[in-house]
């Protein structure tokens, strides 16, 4: 890794860090970007490692583990399931084999499904670069499209994943007639005594980045499953507000600013149903 | 089509339906044009050009990926089969043969990506469901839409292998 560092420096402008290339090859094919030189990651020994850490319960997924790794992986089906179903459903088989997780989020393309249901995880990146190891969230590390806080020289060495408390409930799902994603949007809750004592909301692909949405977690506290989900309740009008609001939907080939907000209301419900086991909810008009 | 600056050549060695092969090529160059243009192979077709059709499909290792966007460099010293390297002499794969058991062509364009997609799938999952088979089958696209025809035939191969009867 430090000799990848140390080409990256050398070569500096005119070298990029490559993993699985489903995107960079792309877009050096269409001669958006141009470098005279590739630092292959995959040549870098342990670089494919997959592992969990029983002591501290995170996975650990290395620069070069392509989203197939993590779909067919026993252990993350056991202990991470919804990273499991939604890898599995990322692009189309010949992308999951070659394109990496990380690979993705360094890109920093919007429309990603691991950019945004690692964020219910509250996931870590661990980066090394010229100036030493830093660990930073991988909500902090897509700055807005196709742009990330990385410095230069900077190399995302492992995503973490904090394992959920046992009694989380938590679902993702997706939307969209592309080959990416027009909508992701995931929900992790967690219930003492029939009320929610625990919320995550997580809106990716509509926007710049994806987000969590702290403010529209804040509403879910105290209230119970038929709170939430009983007709005439504000709690998803009003978390589905905020949450459209803050994930700064944008027009773009997958559709207009106002058609996301609307998204999002009807994908937080749907979501939120599908996490607490209840039964999909009659498809409401738009709040 | 290759990417960007050229630069000196490399040599790589492959083994491609069998047969090892020792070439010297640029390191942009895709695998896609190593197959159609340096060995003649054109069953894998471009389309596309994104990863999103299935036309190019081939196995790499046993393993689905888009040539057109693979670098032909990522093959070194890796198995290639490409659908011309399938059949067993003058003997149809299973899979080749329950495609035309089935008519689950109309203009045959996707069809080498279809038929090595689907090899792959059965490789890895010998019965899989109608459910499963769409799933896997998802990233190929056949424009004349002849899907139907096409998860009739692949249902018909796992069923040759050994799994569940076919339906339709």
């Amino acid at each position: 890794m430090d000799e990848a560092v140390a080409l990256l420096g050398r070569y500096g402008d005119d070298a990029a860090l490559y993993a699985g290339g489903t995107e960079l090859l792309l877009a050096m094919k269409e001669g958006l970007l141009r470098y005279g030189n590739l630092v292959n990651i995959k040549t870098v020994s342990g670089s494919d490692r997959l592992g969990y850490d029983t002591s501290t319960g995170e996975l650990h997924i290395g620069p070069a583990v392509a989203h197939r790794a993590l779909e067919l992986s026993p252990e993350v089906a056991a202990r991470f399931p919804l990273i499991a179903r939604a890898e599995s459903t990322v692009a189309n088989v010949r992308v999951r084999n070659v394109g990496t997780l990380c690979g993705n989020l360094c890109f920093a393309e919007p429309h990603s499904d691991p950019a945004t249901f690692l964020l219910l995880y509250n996931a870590s990146a661990e980066v090394q670069g010229p100036a030493g190891t830093r660990t930073i969230p991988v909500e902090e590390l897509a700055v807005g499209p196709y742009e990330t806080c990385l410095e230069e020289g900077e190399i995302l060495t492992s995503v973490s994943v904090p394992q959920f408390a046992p009694d989380m409930m938590s679902a993702y799902q997706k939307f969209g007639y592309h080959q990416r994603p027009t909508i992701g949007l995931g929900v992790a809750i967690r219930l003492e005594n029939d009320s929610v004592a625990e919320a995550r909301i997580a809106v990716g692909s509509v926007g710049p980045k994806a987000v969590r949405i702290p403010e529209a977690e804040e509403l879910f506290l105290g209230k119970t499953v038929p709170d939430v989900l009983s007709s005439g309740t504000s709690v998803l009008d009003e978390a589905g507000k905020m949450a459209a609001e803050a994930a700064q939907p944008m027009d773009d080939l997958h559709g207009a600013a106002d058609y996301k907000e609307h998204l999002v209301r009807v994908f937080l419900e749907r979501v939120f149903a599908e996490a607490v086991g209840a039964a999909p909810t009659a498809q409401r008009s738009a709040a | 089509m290759s990417i960007n600056q050229q630069s000196a050549t490399i040599r790589i060695e492959l083994t491609v339906n069998g047969r090892e092969v020792s070439l010297e090529i640029q390191p942009n160059l895709m695998l896609l044009d190593l197959l159609r243009d340096r060995l003649s192979l054109k069953g894998a077709k471009r389309s596309c050009d994104l990863q999103v059709c299935g036309a190019c499909t081939i196995l790499v290792d046993g393993k689905a990926v888009s040539s057109c966007t693979y670098l032909a460099y990522e093959a070194r010293g890796a198995d290639v089969l490409t659908i011309e390297g399938l059949a067993d002499g003058n003997t149809l794969h299973p899979m080749q043969q329950a495609f035309i058991d089935n008519g689950a062509f109309q203009c045959g364009f996707c069809t080498p990506g279809m038929i090595l997609a689907a090899k792959s799938l059965l490789d890895e999952t010998a019965r899989p469901s109608e459910e499963k088979v769409k799933e896997y089958m998802e990233g190929n696209i056949c424009r004349c839409t002849g899907y139907r025809k096409i998860l009739e035939a692949i249902l018909d191969a796992a069923g040759r292998s050994g799994g569940a009867p076919v339906r339709g």
